[in-house]
């Protein structure tokens, strides 16, 4: 078991932290290879951060509106980007059962309650960078617009679909930060801009 | 066929509007609310919330509010953004009213928004790059 008599001084290089102790039995030899390997980890971590942060907007879970709320995020508002998409989720979940209802019965189908509720999907999901939920949305607007209750319902269940898939890779990507802040390292501050030629993600519409 | 090109964009710097801006945000979502509530603060502003353009005539009422600077939605229930803002006008009040609209609105629609009253018009979503410069010319002027 080796211990330090004191931990001299502190150092940072490149980002990683380095101590130095006045004994000179190879102390900071050890502490700085136990350091090292903290350091890696925390690199790892980040790393796997990123992937799946640019795999999230490959794969058209996201936009630069995401990019733009992260930006707002600063030592203030640590936790502003997790507030936001969790009032976004709460949104959907309400809107999706008033929705639903509104749907219902078939022979009394009230489209501008529809209508209302899908517009207010679309900002809100546009505002967070959903862009999924949110393509999903200008069709789900083109079937209440020619009053299409069973293209509005298929709408319904991919938008219910999309949100909720969504929701899990976005817990996934904070605890993947909690991760990195628990090994004591930071939250990659890359703002990835991406230049995405895809065809939109439009649910089929059938009639 | 699929690209993607990555490049470092630096954090938006830090700037924020030459003063302290007092605004009223007008949505009846709340994430909206939430988020413009973030960009008023992260460009140096402080604000209070309206859920619908009643509520924000009805903060008017009393003739003691004083924002600078409205952010008025369109599309809202009880009373809309277009009706709000002729309301808060005839009512006298000077705040700067710029209006949210959705790239979904016509060029009518926004027209008709404008000549309510606003001083001018934004499509959501909003950021901190599309507000800032709009409203440091706006105090400006």
């Amino acid at each position: 078991l080796m211990t330090a008599k004191s931990l001299a001084s502190k150092e940072t290089v490149n980002g990683r932290c380095w101590f130095y102790s006045d004994d000179d039995d190879g102390i900071s030899v050890y502490l700085n290879r136990e350091l090292h390997a903290m350091n890696t980890v925390v690199a790892q971590l980040q790393t796997q951060f990123q992937d799946y942060l640019v795999s999230l907007y490959q794969q058209g879970f996201l936009d630069n509106q995401f990019t733009e709320l992260r930006k707002l995020q600063d030592e203030g508002t640590p936790d502003f980007v997790a507030e936001v998409v969790s009032l976004f989720f709460d949104d959907c979940s309400k809107l999706i059962n008033s929705m639903s209802r509104s749907l219902e019965r078939p022979e009394n189908v009230d489209f501008k309650q529809v209508d209302s509720g899908v517009h207010q999907l679309k900002g809100s999901s546009s505002s967070v960078g959903a862009r999924r939920v949110k393509n999903v949305c200008i069709s789900f607007k083109e079937c209440c617009d020619v009053q299409n209750r069973e293209g509005c319902l298929r709408c319904l269940q991919q938008v219910d679909y999309e949100y909720k898939m969504l929701k899990t890779k976005l817990q996934d990507l904070f605890n993947l930060e909690k991760q990195i802040v628990q090994a004591g390292g930071a939250i990659p501050q890359h703002f990835p801009s991406y230049t995405i030629l895809r065809p939109d993600i439009r649910p089929c519409l059938d009639a | 066929m699929a690209t993607t090109s990555t490049g470092d964009i630096e954090k938006t710097k830090s700037v924020e509007v030459k003063k302290k801006l007092n605004v009223l945000i007008v949505d009846d979502d709340p994430v909206i609310r939430k988020l413009h509530e973030i960009i008023i603060k992260s460009i140096g502003g402080i604000s209070q919330t309206a859920k619908n353009g009643e509520e924000a005539v009805n903060i008017h009422r009393d003739g003691n509010a004083s924002f600078d600077l409205i952010l008025m939605d369109k599309e809202m229930p009880e009373r809309d953004g277009l009706s709000a803002t002729k309301k808060l006008r005839e009512m006298k009040v000077t705040s700067m009213i710029i209006g949210v609209t959705t790239l979904a609105d016509n060029e009518e629609e926004r027209k008709a928004f404008m000549e309510a009253g606003l001083n001018h018009c934004l499509a959501k979503p909003l950021s901190k790059a599309k507000i800032l410069p709009l409203i440091n010319n706006l105090m400006d002027a």
